[in-house]
């Protein structure tokens, strides 16, 4: 079980030792650079088959079935037709600007894959404030958003990338938040620290998970909608609906520009997945004792195709927000449920000494109670209509 | 590695002269980030790594972006006519430089600035948070006072106040 | 590592930079870049002296820079909100149009 669990760590090892003694720090980094590049790039594409073949099942549709068997050869059709599409950029673009914007979108989502454990051991880089790294990332990336909605020269590139960055600001900031409470019951702003407080299991089976307390089960929820929002999807995917603005700030783009530009926001789902699974699913854990002989790896990326699923089905099924039910939601609902969800973190660390007898359960109760009754009054404000417009068909009837 | 401070360094002055001088203002806003980007760098290379990343969370992912969000929201993406100003632009460049001057001429002059750096580990974030929490609690909980209040003044000041507006439309 | 004086050469370029900036631009969001610019080189001396300390349990220039992006950042915000402010005003961020006291 260990050797198998191992496997890729003593793999490296192995790669690493092949080579003298001061070429093996750049050989690890190339190394751990290249892994990462090339197995979330697999993913991406096994990723967008599994999109367009999911939605068009949600759809009653047949989707790709052409090329290779079950259509699962589509996305190397895909790269190569991006591949040799002609590059057009538009003639009053700003060229350069036009020309960077994808790559400003891509790095810091690759970079930010880095700092994930995807295993036991198993972490491109341990930094010691690994999740001030990620989210500074994110930040990065609405830069090429705008560059790219900018440079491009046109009005709906710009509505995109002023929709997007409005977007992406305002729901960072419930992000964070909702990310930081377990910063306060860990005590560490590293991810590798996270997940292994996360390890052991409560009464011999079920796992110790920040999802099985009330602020992470909370925390866990906000995180995903403000997650959601920031990697752009459904329903949140205003800064490209295609009905509205066509592709947003992605309009003028075509070939391998526009290729880039998908990969970046894949990479974007995939990081912000596996933070999720990181901070409240406890990384690479298995959920019960009896599994744990699956290797650790297996467990994370297991969780993270779950989240992919999840994401699919939520663009298979929910319509698309206005941009004022947006943001009226952020500010009015999300970001004061994480702020509550702040106090509830620091009232489960201060009962953490209730070992009497129902303690721990009175503590739940009151931990969830706190979280809930505001949630009933924000889920209230936010649901009423205050101004229901009456409509007027003048020439349908 | 010695050639990587002054390949950085020659960086970040390009790209703070760009934010300064480039006449169409999204292209001194991106580069301005370059510049950032390039401080930032230089925090990793003096060891704070952790002022690094608060460096490019803040500068570059909150200001340089609402900079950005401002210009295109304000159109002022300037080009014609926009740029240095008709106000002796010399006087301006004259008085930066001898403040930059004597600024230069005291670090080249002074013999103190030339001993070596002595060995130190990369701040703990564990220190860091206990000084913040402890001994500088005020000064924290008066960062936070000073946010909120700027984020009130800021909503206020920026509110639309529809029945004071009489400015032409 | 690059000697202290090279780090301070590079951040009194970076002030006079802004400063000349702040001076010489009439767009008001250029001015204020130019007073990032300069509060960023600030920063940069407070790491710069913090690590040329010998004592190795000050942190006092961290904890500085970290107040300073903390002040810059509220100074961005109004900064910002008293821009669109005066474009709501004025119909231009030009700084040597916003002539009157009376709002």
């Amino acid at each position: 079980m260990n050797a198998l669990d191992q496997l890729f760590v003593s793999l490296k090892q192995w790669l690493v030792g092949l080579f003298p003694t001061s070429l093996q720090l750049g050989v690890s980094v190339f190394v751990s650079a290249a892994a990462i590049v090339g197995v979330y790039a697999g993913l991406f594409a096994i990723t967008t088959w599994l999109e367009r073949k999911g939605l068009a099942r949600l759809q009653n549709r047949m989707g790709p079935n052409r090329v290779g068997p079950f259509g699962l050869l589509q996305p190397m059709a895909d790269g190569i037709k991006a591949l040799i599409k002609e590059d057009i950029i538009p003639q009053r673009a700003d060229r350069l600007v036009h020309t960077l914007a994808p790559i400003v979108a891509v790095v810091p989502a690759i970079l930010a894959l880095a700092v994930i454990p995807v295993g036991q051991n198993m972490v491109a880089v341990d930094l010691a404030a690994g999740m001030v790294f990620f989210f500074a990332m994110g930040g990065v990336k609405e830069i090429g958003v705008f560059m790219a909605g900018w440079g491009s020269r046109n009005t709906y590139s710009l509505l995109g990338s002023m929709r997007g960055i409005a977007q992406m600001i305002s729901y960072e900031m419930p992000l964070v938040l909702s990310a930081l409470v377990v910063v306060m019951a860990v005590g560490s702003l590293s991810l590798v620290d996270i997940v292994n407080a996360q390890a052991g299991y409560h009464a011999g089976i079920l796992a110790r998970w920040n999802v099985f307390t009330p602020w992470g089960l909370g925390g866990f929820l906000l995180f995903m909608v403000a997650a959601t929002a920031e990697s752009n999807r459904t329903p949140f995917d205003l800064p490209e609906g295609e009905s509205e603005i066509i592709a947003g700030h992605m309009l003028e783009y075509s070939g391998f520009k526009y290729a880039l530009f998908f990969l970046g926001e894949y990479m974007g789902l995939f990081a912000v997945s596996g933070l999720a699974i990181t901070l409240f699913l406890g990384g690479w854990h298995a959920p019960f004792s009896f599994l744990a002989w699956i290797p650790s790896w297996m467990w994370f990326f297991g969780k993270l195709v779950c989240f992919i699923a999840l994401f699919i089905w939520l663009r298979g099924t929910l319509p698309r927000l206005r941009a004022d039910q947006l943001m009226e939601f952020a500010y009015k609902f999300m970001v004061p449920m994480v702020l509550v969800n702040l106090v509830a973190v620091a009232l489960w660390h201060f009962t953490a000494g209730w070992t009497f007898l129902g303690g721990g359960l009175l503590r739940w109760v009151l931990c969830a109670a706190l979280l809930f009754l505001p949630f009933l009054g924000l889920a209230r404000l936010v649901s009423k209509r205050p101004h229901r417009i009456q409509r007027v068909y003048r020439f349908a009837e | 590695m010695g050639f990587v401070f002054p390949l950085i360094a020659t960086l970040t002055v390009l790209g703070a002269v760009g934010a300064m001088s480039f006449r169409k203002s999204i292209h001194a806003a991106l580069s301005l980030v370059v510049a950032l980007l390039g401080i930032a760098v230089t925090y990793l290379g003096l060891g704070a790594e952790f002022i690094a990343l608060v460096q490019v969370l803040v500068y570059v992912g909150a200001v340089a972006i609402l900079v950005v969000f401002v210009m295109q929201l304000t159109r002022s993406e300037g080009g014609q006519g926009e740029g240095m100003a008709v106000r002796p632009a010399a006087l301006g460049v004259g008085t930066a430089g001898l403040v930059c001057g004597g600024l230069i001429s005291c670090v080249v002059l002074l013999p103190d600035f030339r001993t070596p750096w002595p060995e130190k580990a990369d701040v703990g974030l564990a220190r860091l948070g206990e000084a913040l929490t402890g001994d500088y609690v005020v000064a924290l909980e008066g960062i936070g006072l000073l946010l909120t209040v700027a984020i009130i003044g800021a909503v206020l000041i920026a509110l639309k106040r529809p029945n004071k507006e009489e400015t032409p439309e | 590592m690059a000697p202290l004086h090279q780090y301070l050469l590079l951040s009194a370029l970076l002030f006079g930079i802004g400063l000349a900036g702040v001076l010489t631009r009439r767009n008001g969001l250029i001015t204020l870049m130019g007073i990032e610019l300069m509060l960023n080189a600030a920063n940069l001396n407070f790491i710069a002296f913090w690590r040329h300390s010998p004592n190795p349990e000050a942190i006092e220039g961290v904890l500085l820079t970290m107040f300073a992006i903390g002040v810059a950042a509220a100074e961005v915000a109004v900064g910002l909100a008293l821009v669109i402010a005066i474009y709501r005003r004025y119909r231009s961020v030009n700084l040597d149009e916003v002539d009157q006291l009376k709002g």
